[in-house]
């Protein structure tokens, strides 16, 4: 029901702005609006703090089905619950999760801020500081790629406290816009351009000692588990993407003919739809199987790796064929399947790149095999 | 000191489950029915139903005792109640038939309705049914006026618009009829059919979802309510709609008159 629900909602609130916002590189903050209405900012979140109450497959089975629509709004969502909500549910103190969470659930966008210009995958080789003033911290430093940025008014940031003590010191603030967060450059991306990616700037940012999450020095822990689970969000919607060019795509093959028959219908191009198809159910289970693992309390890292990497490749193959598959016309933006090709790119980029994860994956193997 | 309504209104709801209706439509192949093996939801009209109903607790708050949503179908149909309690609806019939069984028709629908009634008597009983106009499975567009009948209810059908006077127990209803709007007043118990530009029903949300996880829903068989859903009509042929057919260019008013006259169209006289 819930899937139905939001596939819905993704059909009939997102899709009429998709085109607009893409062309415009900027979310219509109707559509924010809308996703809180329905529930789906704080899906993991208890009752109690204004949340859905659902579980993370909830959660990811959400993504998938706005990814199918557009992958931006589901970066959006993605972020917000996976990253953000996740942090202060198992970090937060009972006092920091009942002052956030219903704010986060209700109307308040999150984002979540460790990139630098200087550290990406070297996430902890990050730069920004805090320095102690009684009973705040200064922070000073940028923060770049940031999702959500633009519309959001929560910051989590991950700022260095003692960089004597390298990664150790590494803390997670809360932070509000209205702080003096200064929101720089408002990138121009290849795609999921209506997701907001800008860049940050502290200067002498005041945060009281009470925004700490989880404890000085923690920040690390904090980023590393969570952007484990993140990695199986981003899985979702990679697989979203996946699924929604192939649904966009192939009914037209059975529409266009060539030849006196559908296109559809010559086998070179129905086997490829049918790679295309398994490609999709195999990214599926990966994903499906991570989010099981993860709820069932098991160790999910790797799977989470093959999930992410695996999803974010065969986003890129099926949207690439898709295009192809609707010929000249898919090749124009009216029809909206060139979109998820551009949309894919970041899937092997952001949250881990495919890099990372296969060292990720070929770590396991050789504790496991040497 | 103010007056307190003189009774609340409980509210009944049925709902169907239909193939959903951005399904293309396949016929079998021994054309007596179509493909049934495709996506299914609830019946838009009664979406219309159960929002509307949504809607006027909105409105008359705590004048609107329960909303109770009730459907006739096999297992499935559980789904469809589900989402009914997801909008807002409080409790849920489900009055349920082997899969196998054959799709009720519109009076064994009224009349398991009406015995559905008799039995939420004990209950405080009914004031309001809303129901949609018709099905898009059948379109029979039947059930609503059989059941008010049987009930010896009023009916209002092809409604645009309910106002409900709780206190009057009355309802002013504004009926789409062919020649533009209708506006009749009506007493309670009243059967109330729904049209398109009712209202637009909500989605369900997330929240209210897992709300409507521990909401009841009440099972029964047709038996239990002394009803026999034996469907009366035989289903003969059913067939595609003929394929459409390219049109052809004319040059002239003349030649297009003749064009019309040879398709078998004859002149109205003024």
């Amino acid at each position: 029901m819930l899937r139905d629900s939001v596939a819905r909602f993704a059909q009939e609130v997102v899709a009429p702005k998709v085109r607009e916002m893409d062309e415009k590189e900027m979310m219509d903050p109707a559509i924010i609006k809308a996703l809180f209405e329905q529930g789906l900012m704080g899906i993991e979140t208890s009752a109690d703090h204004g949340g859905a109450e659902s579980s993370f497959t909830s959660a990811i089975i959400a993504i998938e089905e706005l990814a199918k629509v557009d992958p931006s709004v589901s970066v959006l969502c993605d972020v917000h619950n996976t990253l953000v909500n996740t942090v202060l549910r198992t970090y937060g103190t009972k006092e920091q999760q009942d002052k956030w969470l219903p704010q986060l659930a209700e109307s308040k966008l999150g984002s979540f801020c460790l990139s630098e210009p200087a550290s990406g995958s070297d996430a902890f080789a990050l730069q920004t500081r805090a320095q102690k003033d009684g009973d705040h911290w200064i922070l000073n430093g940028t923060k770049m790629w940031i999702t959500n940025s633009y519309e959001a008014e929560v910051f989590l940031i991950f700022a260095n406290v003692d960089p004597s003590k390298g990664y150790k010191g590494i803390t997670c603030f809360i932070a509000t816009k209205d702080m003096g967060i200064q929101i720089a450059k408002k990138e121009q991306k290849l795609g999921i351009r209506a997701s907001s990616t800008c860049s940050l700037t502290f200067d002498d940012l005041r945060i009281p000692t009470e925004n700490i999450i989880g404890g000085e020095g923690k920040g690390y822990k904090i980023a590393i588990e969570i952007l484990n689970e993140g990695r199986i969000g981003i899985a979702a919607q990679m697989l979203g993407l996946a699924q929604g060019a192939f649904d966009k795509a192939v009914p037209y093959t059975f529409q266009r003919s060539q030849f006196g028959q559908p296109v559809g219908t010559f086998q070179g191009l129905a086997f490829q739809q049918a790679q295309a198809a398994m490609e999709i159910e195999a990214a599926r289970l990966l994903t499906y199987n991570a989010a099981r693992r993860k709820e069932e309390g098991l160790s999910f890292t790797r799977e989470a790796a093959m999930a992410k990497l695996y999803a974010s490749q065969v986003a890129q193959h099926v949207s690439g064929e898709a295009i192809e598959w609707a010929g000249g016309v898919g090749f124009t933006r009216e029809t909206g399947i060139e979109k998820y090709w551009r949309d894919s790119k970041i899937g092997a980029i952001y949250e881990g790149t495919s890099n990372i994860q296969l060292q990720t994956i070929a770590r396991f193997i050789q504790k496991q095999y040497s | 000191m103010r007056p307190s309504a003189v009774r609340l209104l409980n509210i009944l709801v049925p709902v169907k489950r239909t193939v959903d209706y951005a399904v293309k439509i396949r016929v079998n192949p021994d054309q007596k029915g179509i493909d049934l093996n495709v996506k299914h939801s609830m019946n838009p009209f009664d979406e219309i139903a159960v929002e509307e109903a949504v809607r006027l607790r909105e409105r008359l708050k705590d004048e609107v005792k329960s909303i109770k949503v009730v459907t006739i179908g096999p297992p499935k149909s559980a789904e469809t109640l589900r989402t009914a309690l997801a909008m807002g609806a409080d409790a849920g019939i489900h009055v349920e038939v082997p899969e196998s069984a054959p799709a009720p028709e519109p009076l064994g629908v009224a009349k398991a309705l009406r015995a559905i009634i008799e039995r939420e008597k004990e209950k405080g009983g009914i004031d309001l049914v809303i129901m949609g106009k018709q099905a898009i499975d059948d379109d029979a567009g039947q059930t609503g006026q059989i059941l008010a009948g049987l009930m010896d209810w009023a009916q209002a059908t092809f409604a645009s618009k309910i106002v409900v006077d709780v206190a009057k127990k009355e309802a002013n209803v504004t009926r789409e009829v062919d020649g533009g709007l209708e506006e009749v007043r009506c007493r309670l118990p009243l059967v109330v059919t729904t049209d398109l530009r009712l209202n637009e029903p909500r989605y369900a949300s997330l929240p209210n979802i897992m709300k409507a996880k521990k909401k009841p829903i009440e099972k029964l068989t047709p038996s239990d309510l002394n009803v026999d859903l034996t469907p009366r009509l035989e289903t003969l042929k059913v067939t595609e709609p003929p394929k459409r057919v390219g049109g052809g260019k004319v040059e002239s008013v003349d030649e297009l008159i003749a064009k019309l006259k040879e398709a078998g169209i004859t002149p109205v006289k003024a």
